[in-house]
This record gives C-alpha cells, sequence and structure tokens, in this order.
C-alpha cells in the first residue's frame, strides 16, 4: 500500500478547505448574503455537531429517560444559561450524566 | 495582553476539549493499526492530515482497499465544514503575515475554532487575537499527536464507556449557549440541531455542512425580518 502520498493528497486538500476563505479575504469579496450568515457559523455549526450526539442513539432519535447523555447535556444547557461559566456547564453534565447512570 | 498571555488564554480555553480528544486519538491508533495500517504511517497520518473523524474514515477506507481518489473525496467532503470556519476568521487574520495565515489555517479544527471564536468575537480587533487561536490549535495537536500515538504504540482498548467522549458535546454547549443572545441565533441554533438530526444519515458527514448552512441561512432570514 502507497499509504504517503495518499496522506499528503489528503492533508493538502484539507488544508486547502481551511486556508480557502483566510487566503481569499481581501482579494474577493463573497455576494452580500454570505456575509450576513456569517456571524452565525459557531452557533450554527457548533449546534450541529451537538445535537446528533445527544438526541441520537446508535442513529435513532432517543427522547426517553433511557439516554442519559441528552438530560445531562439539559442540565449543562441550564447551568450555561444561568452561569454562562465553561468548567461550572462541563461539571455539571459530566455529575449529571454520573447520577442518571446510577440511578436509571 | 502579550502574546504569550495570548496563548495561554488559548490553551485553557481547549484543555477541557483534551478530555474528549485523548480517549478519541486513541482508539484512531488502534483503528488505524487494526485496519491494517503500519504503525509510522497511522501516526504520520495525524500530522498530514490533521482531522479526527477523516482519520477514522481514510484509515477505514484504505483497510478496505477503496480506490484513492474515492478516499480522497470522502476525506473532503468530511472537512467541508472547515471552510466555514475560514470564513468566519479571515476578517480576523486578514493583517497577518502569510506565514501566520498558513500556520493557523492547518490548525483550523472543529475544537480550535470552537475554543477561541467566543474571544475572537468579543475582541475581534485585538492585535493579539492570532496567538488565542494559535494556542487553541497548538494544544489541540499536540494532545492528538500524543493521544494517536499512544493509541499506536500501546494499541490497547481503553474502556469505552468511561462516557469521557462526552467532554466535546458539554464543552461545545459551554462555548454556544452563551453566544446565544438573540432571537436570530436562537433560530439559527435550533435550526442547525434540527436539520443536523434530519440530515444525519448524508454520507460522509456532508449532513453537518448542510445543517450549518441551513442554521446560518435561518438565522440571517430571521435578523433581516427584524430590520425591516
Amino acid at each position: 500500500m502507497n499509504w504517503l502520498p495518499l496522506w499528503i493528497a489528503c492533508g493538502v486538500l484539507t488544508f486547502a478547505i481551511r486556508y480557502s476563505f483566510i487566503a481569499l479575504e481581501g482579494r474577493y469579496r463573497p455576494p452580500g448574503w454570505f456575509i450576513r450568515w456569517l456571524p452565525f457559523v459557531p452557533i450554527a455549526a457548533l449546534t450541529a455537531l451537538v445535537a446528533p450526539e445527544v438526541l441520537l442513539v446508535a442513529g435513532k432519535l432517543s427522547l426517553g429517560i433511557d439516554n442519559p447523555r441528552l438530560w445531562a447535556a439539559l442540565v449543562a444547557i441550564f447551568v450555561a444559561t444561568v452561569w454562562r461559566n465553561t468548567l461550572l456547564t462541563i461539571a455539571s453534565g459530566f455529575v449529571a450524566l454520573g447520577l442518571l447512570r446510577w440511578l436509571v | 495582553m502579550t502574546p504569550a498571555a495570548a496563548f495561554l488564554l488559548g490553551v485553557r480555553a481547549l484543555l477541557p476539549m483534551l478530555l474528549g480528544v485523548a480517549p478519541f486519538g486513541v482508539i484512531y491508533g488502534v483503528v488505524a493499526l487494526q485496519s491494517g495500517i503500519p504503525a509510522l504511517a497511522a501516526f504520520l497520518m495525524s500530522s498530514l492530515v490533521f482531522a479526527g473523524s477523516a482519520q477514522f474514515l481514510l484509515a477505514q477506507l484504505v483497510g478496505a482497499g477503496a480506490p484513492a481518489l474515492l478516499s480522497i473525496g470522502a476525506v473532503g467532503l468530511i472537512n467541508l465544514r472547515h471552510a466555514l470556519y475560514s470564513a468566519s476568521v479571515a476578517p480576523v487574520l486578514h493583517v497577518l503575515p502569510r506565514r501566520w495565515k498558513l500556520l493557523l489555517a492547518y490548525l483550523l479544527t472543529d475544537e480550535a475554532y470552537a475554543a477561541a471564536i467566543p474571544h475572537l468575537l468579543a475582541a475581534p480587533k485585538s492585535p493579539m487575537a492570532h496567538w488565542i487561536l494559535f494556542g487553541s490549535g497548538f494544544a489541540l495537536w499536540a494532545g492528538w499527536q500524543l493521544s494517536t500515538l499512544t493509541g499506536v504504540l500501546i494499541g490497547a482498548q481503553l474502556p469505552s464507556d468511561l462516557g469521557l467522549d462526552f467532554a466535546l458535546p458539554l464543552t461545545f454547549i459551554a462555548i454556544v449557549v452563551p453566544l446565544i443572545d438573540s432571537r436570530a441565533r436562537l433560530i439559527a441554533a435550533l435550526t442547525a440541531g434540527a436539520a443536523a438530526l434530519l440530515l444525519v444519515a448524508l454520507p460522509y458527514k456532508t449532513g453537518l455542512f448542510a445543517a450549518a448552512l441551513s442554521g446560518m441561512g435561518a438565522g440571517a432570514l430571521a435578523q433581516g425580518r427584524k430590520k425591516r
């Protein structure tokens, strides 16, 4: 297996994707709608990463008590809303997950 | 703020995520070896490609004897969402010399972006913004290299139900929730989350990219309505 050229090709492509808009900045002006969409990147992208992690179990929507990650995530969302503290949010999520697993 | 202080701020913002990333890196090392990839190749993929879920997929595709072009295409699709991060940080990095742009683009992952973006949004004009992103990017890079090396060398299976991988969604929650300070932003989050669930079956995680775009569009639309 000739892995080195394949790794390099995949690495160059990944890098090109990450460099794309950083390289273009100032030389190319994206359309207006795209500029209006941009401020929503962190919220939309990170929520899209989180939702399947906490709402799906083995690829299926799971809203019951048998999905402790969902309830632990809701506790974390509540703590984050009230206290806006990163470490407290993470700790509360883990404590809630541990308690739920122990109880259920 | 000094460069060192900004760098450490970025490192500190990323540290909790290493709880989730390190087991993932160890498992990658094990999975890559099981796919028949030599130890050195498995480890070097972590610096040459440097993209968690894409590395899992690439290892599995190579193990299954997939054609090179298909593997490259799949890696490109999985990493497409990074173009959004690139567009998001581009204005902040605009004034930097090219070597900084190259370095920070190489380090631009989900985790580094998530850890740095609240600080970049708070002070986009700060002359130290790139040091924060560098700190987050470097911390994730070092953690990823060390954990994949551990997986490749030790090859032992970690107990998989420790639940440490939950650190990543929890950290993203801790970052996203305080950013939701308007109706438009709430709509963007809810739309992106719902779309991610609906599109989860799309191949090569393209559903993530589509879900992020739909959330962005919904947020912009809601904001536009309000202004008119």
